[in-house]
């Protein structure tokens, strides 16, 4: 209890500090230093799925709009332009046109143009002669029938049916643009784009510098003279880097709880937050051989599920529970309180729960003196074994015996593909708090994200439903169904959704951590030093 | 000994081609390779994709086609590229080298300047405290894993000077390399300066006991002169073997040393790129490592000649 309200205390001098630093004349110079968990496959923001790319390279771009990037709670309402001057929708919905900036230029001094925005997009649709090597979020482009230009500085999005969401995705910061006389080979290792800072080099395992823009459109920005990240993989090491001055940021949303208390106990000045980041850990179930394949054994696992021990056990009780989509108030599309206690596995009386799980075991012909044998498959990776362990001490409650099955990250996927498992701790990021990634990606027939091949006809139509729908009120109820059905389906078991530290120095200015995503706030364009 | 030399020589060609294709075959046989690990970045697996990738990456040629393109360009000087940076294996290798030499070259040369002269000091004060708190240091240096000594070190630095030492890959002077290398070098070497002391002092107790030391002595020579000039000549030769294994086994204790210290050398670029599979990357690096070892090995033989007039291989 003393530990969340020395954060909430901690929360609030950062509020109070962020506000008087507003306030405060923004000095220019100085390079930012922050110290970076692991290093990035390469430098290309489209091919990749990990905030690990994003963070160091989203600097060095603009998008079309962009969520501001000091409101922590990214919606609809807080998009800006970035490289578009104002957009504006068509009667029907199915237009979307971009007016762009004429004072653009591409770092290598070439001017940026809209058939700059009609290449990205193709590129992403796979329309493209040039392609990517991955393309992890070409299932956001579904409904982008074409994108056409009207001269240099207009683009349209052509939309086969409605989508507002469009907009949202356009606005995450794995949307940038990227410059046509640019090969998608060049961008990965040495990106050019049209942000307030340029490119400088990028040394596997050691760092990435990037250093200031002096042409960027947005004249008096950066104020940094440039951003420099040291990779370091040992977390001790770099916690220690920060605490004696190497670093001014921690690598954001890396710090855990337990580390949060050792940074504020060795540098007391240290300005921490923690904020939810969109990542849920869940249960992925293979369906589709047996013993999952029996709907019974599903429902008594999402009954067995004691969420509050676990954000007890990971996070000192710093964490939330919920549905599919990011829990109130940092999220958006949250199903209310009652709603999510309705579904079952999610009522307050877990021992309730459980005597109703044991039922359905017994139904499906287990019990005291007939457990069922099974492996849970994990990554190697702390924040997937360790819920995995929990998990296995969980299920032994409802006649289930598990094993721990330990997977090297290069085999994880190429084992879920092939469907040779029966239960998966899995974690899943979402890239922007909007139903429309998350229910396309993760649970659409047939999507690449849809580890467990989960899918079913009729909630597809209420996807589309929620997608089409431009009345916002209307959207959210359709939205909590869908959720509630996921959940009650046991499609993909949400266990918890996590929240993690960020600190920096006291004379760090204008960061903010968003509150419902972990992709979308790394810009830095108005960052400062007070030094 | 030159017939010995020329025997010597072919058997390290034999041996690293040995190496070499243990290493290729190996590395194919560990589970899933570098597509895989680039998809898992990307979090799911396009069996489209990946076929494309793995024919833009070479990877799906027969291994044989494979290794002979490697050995081929090996002999041509050109390592490849690496799969995660696209960049040439050789610009990725190259200035690595020189800081793991420096590091490594620094914990050997702690670890015998501090090893042997302790070993002597030890041996020769058998059964006494000095000797009793020497062997207590050694067994604690065997003990202790350079990872947790780096950061008690790391730590003891920041809660004592508030700061810890940075790594600057590229010292301007000597003075500045020293400081940058000498935590790190001596964490690293510390174990094997243990193991030096333990050896020195063994081969020392085991040569004072024999017959020509006693005659020295009988014949009025001074402790020095027989402790240094006839016991520490002849005891020398299993210390210097144990330094010539330390010189291979060395990698093991820099790849700790190397992440905790977070310096950017050759031990600890060789577990990154192992863990994306970067067969370029890890195949001449690990070649590289096989050929300084058998080097070594040879440089050791070779001193064992040059300081044993007995020991003339072949003769």
């Amino acid at each position: 209890m003393r530990s969340v309200q020395a954060l909430a205390v901690a929360a609030l001098s950062v509020l109070t500090i962020s506000d008087v630093s507003r306030a405060a004349e923004p000095k220019s110079g100085g390079i930012f230093r922050i110290y970076h968990r692991d290093s990035p496959g390469s430098a290309s923001i489209h091919e990749g799925a990990t905030y690990s790319l994003n963070v160091p390279f989203m600097p060095i771009f603009n998008n079309l709009v962009i969520f501001d990037q000091h409101i922590a709670q990214n919606s609809a309402s807080t998009i800006r332009p970035e490289l578009a001057e104002s957009w504006a929708w068509s009667g029907d919905n199915k237009t979307l046109t971009f007016k762009l900036r004429k004072d653009v230029k591409w770092h290598d001094g070439k001017p940026f143009t809209a058939a700059d925005v009609k290449c990205t997009f193709d590129m992403l649709m796979g329309k493209s002669q040039q392609k990517f090597r991955q393309n992890p979020r070409k299932s956001w482009y579904d409904q982008v029938d074409e994108v056409t230009t009207n001269g240099d500085y207009e683009a349209s999005f052509k939309l086969k049916r409605p989508q507002p969401a469009l907009l949202s995705l356009l606005a995450s910061g794995y949307s940038p643009v990227y410059p046509c006389h640019v090969s998608p080979a060049e961008m990965r290792t040495k990106p050019i784009g049209t942000g307030p800072f340029k490119f400088v080099e990028f040394k596997a395992n050691e760092s990435i510098k990037l250093t200031k823009n002096p042409d960027y459109f947005k004249k008096g920005l950066p104020y940094l003279d440039g951003i420099e990240f040291t990779i370091i993989p040992n977390r001790s090491t770099a916690i220690l880097g920060f605490v004696s001055g190497k670093f001014d940021m921690t690598f954001p949303t890396e710090v855990s709880i337990p580390l949060l208390k050792d940074v504020k106990s060795q540098d007391a000045k240290a300005v921490c937050v923690v904020e939810p980041n969109n990542v849920s850990t869940n249960i992925i179930i293979n369906s589709s051989a047996p013993p999952f394949d029996n709907l019974d054994i599903r429902r008594a696992l999402a009954l067995a599920l004691d969420r509050k021990a676990f954000i007890q056990i990971m996070f000192e009780g710093q964490g939330d529970i919920g549905g599919t989509m990011e829990p109130a108030p940092d999220g958006l599309w949250a199903m209310p309180k009652e709603m999510l206690e309705s579904i079952p596995g999610y009522g307050p009386d877990v021992e309730k729960n459980r005597e109703l799980a044991r039922k359905l075991m017994q139904k499906a012909g287990y019990g005291p003196d007939k457990h069922l044998q099974i492996k849970v498959s994990t990554r190697n990776i702390a924040v997937y074994r360790d819920p995995a362990i929990i998990l296995i001490d969980q299920i032994k409650s409802i006649y289930i015996d598990a094993e721990l099955d330990v997977v090297d990250t290069a085999q994880w996927f190429p084992k879920i593909a092939r469907k040779d498992y029966s239960l998966g701790l899995n974690l899943t990021g979402n890239a922007v708090d909007e139903p429309d990634q998350s229910f396309y990606e993760n649970y659409a027939c047939g999507s690449e994200r849809n580890y467990t091949n989960y899918c079913n006809k009729d909630i597809e139509k209420l996807f589309d439903q929620q997608s089409e729908e431009t009345n916002l009120d209307k959207r959210k109820k359709l939205v909590w169904e869908i959720d509630k059905k996921l959940q009650e389906d046991v499609a993909r078991p949400i266990i918890f959704h996590a929240r993690t530290g960020t600190c920096w120095k006291p004379y760090v200015k204008n960061v903010t951590i968003m509150s419902n995503s972990s992709y979308n706030g790394y810009r830095y364009e108005d960052v400062w030093l007070d030094k | 000994m030159f017939a010995y030399i020329v025997r010597r020589l072919f058997l390290m060609l034999v041996t690293l081609f040995g190496i070499s294709v243990i290493i290729f075959v190996l590395l194919r046989i560990v589970p899933g390779n570098i597509v895989d690990i680039l998809f898992d970045a990307a979090g799911f697996v396009d069996p489209a994709d990946k076929a494309n990738l793995e024919r833009e990456l070479g990877l799906s040629q027969p291994i044989v086609i494979q290794y002979l393109h490697w050995i081929g360009g090996l002999l041509r000087g050109d390592l490849g590229y690496s799969y995660v940076s696209e960049k040439p294996a050789l610009e990725e290798i190259l200035p690595r080298i020189p800081i793991t030499a420096r590091l490594a070259g620094l914990a050997l040369l702690f670890s015998a300047s501090i090893g042997i002269p302790l070993g002597v000091i030890s041996a020769v004060h058998q059964g006494s405290k000095l000797d009793y708190a020497l062997r207590v240091v050694s067994l604690s240096g065997l003990s202790l894993p350079s990872f947790w000594l780096g950061l008690l070190v790391l730590m003891a630095s920041v809660s004592l000077f508030g700061t810890m030492p940075i790594f600057n890959p590229n010292p301007k002077t000597w003075l500045e390399a020293l400081t940058i290398y000498a935590v790190p070098a001596m964490a690293v070497g510390f174990r094997s300066a243990a193991l030096t002391m333990r050896i020195t002092r063994s081969s020392m107790l085991e040569i004072l006991r024999q017959d020509y030391i006693r005659t020295a002595r009988a014949k009025g020579a001074s402790e020095a002169s027989v402790n240094y000039h006839h016991a520490l000549k002849n005891a020398v030769l299993p210390v210097i073997t144990v330094i010539g294994i330390e010189a291979a086994f060395l990698i093991g204790g820099l790849i700790v040393t190397e992440t905790v210290f977070n310096i950017p050398g050759i031990a600890r670029f060789l577990v990154e790129a192992l863990r994306w599979r970067d067969y370029p990357i890890v195949q001449n690096l690990v070649m590289f490592i096989a050929v300084v070892v058998v080097v070594v090995n040879f440089i050791v033989d070779m001193l064992y000649a040059a300081i044993d007039p007995r020991i003339r291989f072949g003769d």
